[in-house]
């Protein structure tokens, strides 16, 4: 799960790491008065989920309220199109007014899971305000890393580590260290995937502080947060997975035009890949899960066809525990209840009782495009959404 | 001509009570699996069909002597039921449960390091399966037929097309391991290979990876270096946007690591059967194979 930076500041400030005086806020006009409390001079940042709102014009520095004003009114409500968001861009629907600091250094830092050693692995750069990625591509060695234990947290020895290899030294040193430690906390406790200050900011005085901040979390430990639940902002994710996850399906939406629906995260995977081998294109990642109910099935196929850009829907099923001949039935009892399905549907289902299956198929009202195997399905798919 | 799971098998279910558990239960003693023992803390002393249910698996195995465990353990509850089964012995743990957070199988994988004799298989897995023997888990077990090709796999459905696949064919399986969807798991792609090296029985291996981390690079590095007979690749996933989670947990490609087309650049370069449909990975094993 994901959340907005002045939601991440919030968490981290809880843990003392220090960052500049800021305010959210979702109205225009409360800007002037914000930034007057912050001294005038400020920055006015786009609240979005995706990075990169630098870059895309979601991030100003104002001289004065008068100009922050301004600039809110600009950004609130913009489409906000970064690198991460796609073509269409994200709507803004919320400003963080933050004070302007005086930068004389901007570094990177973060923590994720290092899956290879299993140990949560803390990355530091001296090349702040970069995409960690790039960093990595042109030159590796310039990322410092230390990987720790989970258990006893980032040790003061490592702490200092990551300092000396960002060459602070003195106090600033000591700040940073302090702050290091703190993000670890943050990271564990929260049960964070990702916990990332890009960029960490070293001002003319020598503070340190996050003047960007990052955290996605692990969705299998929401259970025990309830607090970063509800920081959950539905308005940034795209309206049919909200409703997918409503009914407990794994959906994600897909640029392609053939809808797809297959029970395991595994399968699905590779029925978008081999829709993509015979020159067609996705339209979503749908897992039903292992049993495909007729419930489960019906929920999903409403959802394939309220997307506009489908031209044809593929059901791969492979009927294990769950006997093909049920899915059959849940398939065509699906459809059946409701009605006018216009689109083409090829249907391939194979495992237990699949002649039984098929036989359902074939004797139902509507014209399913029955397919032998995967290939075939994937095939018939494609000239079904109008050819490759 | 197995591994790790056979007739000698004698199977504890954690979470036996459950309805998912006790269906499980029933399933895999209907396959012929020998089901000696339930846990369910605070209902030892009743019955599920039959299959007597104990408050501990210290106790279970004290009295059954079972020797290894499938877990259906709520989220939540599920580490602390690895760990005891670990605690308790039990050489074979096989959990099943899906959405264990990733904190809890780090405090797991830190935990089991005490206890070498144990092997633990997932989490979020279908299981292991040796045809005509014996299963721990929740595949359809009438798909499988006794034979002499491992198959390997992150992913349960992916596996039953395999199989499936493989059985068509007239190719039968030695065992069948998935060793689940998670980032952080018990045992991966090399424990596996390193047991189907050891099995004179199995001819060659399907291996079935996913996008996310690099655990089939590192698998078929192993191979080039340590198996001669043939294996046949795929990697599910190339079509998944960075940054998405595509179902399971750790099937998402981050920081430039995990993507489907550098996974299979690499399984190629060792020496790996490639396939780029799904569709193909039995008729491509039956031809490596000579059959």
């Amino acid at each position: 799960m994901k959340i907005h930076e002045y939601q991440a500041k919030e968490i981290l400030r809880r843990y003392g790491v220090p960052t500049p005086k800021s305010q959210m806020t979702r109205e225009a006009a409360e800007v002037p008065k914000i930034a007057e409390s912050l001294g005038g001079r400020c920055v006015v940042k786009a609240q979005i989920h995706a990075g990169g709102r630098g870059k895309g014009g979601g991030v100003k520095l104002a001289k004065d309220p008068a100009e922050a004003g301004e600039l809110a009114e600009q950004i609130l409500g913009m489409q906000l199109v970064t690198h991460q968001t796609g073509p269409e861009g994200q709507q803004v629907k919320t400003l963080l007014i933050e004070e302007a600091l005086d930068i004389a250094h901007e570094l990177y830092l973060a923590i994720t899971l290092d899956r290879e050693t299993g140990k949560p692995v803390m990355m530091a750069s001296l090349q702040g305000g970069m995409d960690i990625e790039e960093v990595a591509a042109e030159n590796p060695d310039a990322i410092i890393k230390q990987h720790f234990d989970p258990h006893l947290g980032l040790l003061p020895f490592q702490a200092r580590a990551v300092a000396d290899g960002l060459e602070l030294k003195g106090g600033t040193s000591r700040q940073a260290q302090k702050l290091f430690a703190a993000l670890a906390k943050a990271f564990l406790d929260t049960d964070a995937s990702i916990a990332e200050i890009n960029p960490l900011l070293i001002t003319g005085e020598g503070d340190v502080l996050a003047l960007d901040a990052k955290m996605n979390f692990d969705s299998n430990a929401l259970f025990r947060h309830k607090d970063i639940v509800e920081m959950r902002d539905f308005d940034e994710e795209n309206p049919l997975e909200v409703r997918a996850s409503e009914y407990g399906l794994n959906y994600i939406k897909l640029d392609g035009n053939i809808a797809c629906m297959v029970n395991g995260a595994g399968l699905a995977m590779g029925t978008m890949d081999i829709i993509k081998l015979y020159g067609g294109d996705p339209a979503n990642f749908l897992d039903v899960g292992g049993s495909a109910s007729q419930e489960a099935v019906k929920n999903a196929f409403q959802i394939l066809v309220d997307d506009p850009a489908v031209k044809a829907v593929l059901i791969n099923i492979f009927g294990g525990i769950a006997r093909t001949d049920r899915i059959a039935r849940g398939v065509v009892g699906a459809i059946e209840e409701l009605g006018n399905v216009s689109l083409p549907v090829v249907v391939r289902l194979e495992g237990t009782n699949v002649e039984q299956g098929r036989q359902i198929l074939a004797d139902a009202d509507f014209d399913f495009i029955v397919a032998t195997d995967m290939d075939d399905a994937a095939k018939k798919a494609v000239d079904a959404a109008g050819g490759a | 001509m197995s591994i790790w799971v056979s007739n000698e098998t004698r199977l504890l279910v954690q979470g036996i009570t459950g309805n998912e558990g006790e269906f499980h239960a029933i399933g895999c003693r209907d396959y012929g699996t020998q089901v000696v023992a339930g846990v369910t803390p605070g209902k030892g002393g009743q019955e599920v069909q039959g299959v007597p249910v104990f408050d501990s698996v210290a106790e279970a195995r004290a009295k059954t002597e079972c020797n290894a465990t499938m877990i259906f353990v709520p989220p939540p509850f599920a580490a602390d039921a690895i760990m005891e089964a670990a605690a308790a012995g039990v050489e074979l743990i096989v959990c099943i449960t899906e959405g264990i957070p990733v904190n809890d199988m780090l405090k797991v994988k830190a935990f089991m390091r005490d206890f070498p004799g144990s092997r633990l298989v997932g989490p979020n897995c279908p299981g292991v399966i040796t045809p005509g023997q014996a299963k721990i888990g929740i595949m359809p077990g009438h798909i499988h037929t006794p034979g002499s090709v491992g198959v390997v796999s992150r992913s349960g459905t992916l596996t039953y097309e395999a199989v499936w696949q493989l059985s068509n064919a007239g190719l039968g399986q030695s065992s069948c391991v998935g060793i689940g969807g998670d980032p952080v798991n018990g045992t991966n792609f090399i424990d596996v290979m390193t047991a189907f090296a050891a099995d004179d029985d199995t001819e060659g291996v399907i291996l079935i990876g996913e996008i996310g981390g690099s655990a089939e690079e590192d698998a078929a590095r192993w191979i080039r270096d340590n198996y001669e007979k043939p294996v046949v690749g795929f990697i599910a996933g190339r079509t998944a946007p960075p940054g998405r989670r595509m179902g399971h947990a750790g099937a998402i490609v981050s920081g430039g690591e995990g993507g489907a087309e550098e996974k299979m650049a690499t399984m190629r370069e060792c020496g790996l059967h490639v396939v780029e449909s799904p569709g193909e990975m039995g008729a491509t094993m039956a031809k490596a194979l000579g059959k």
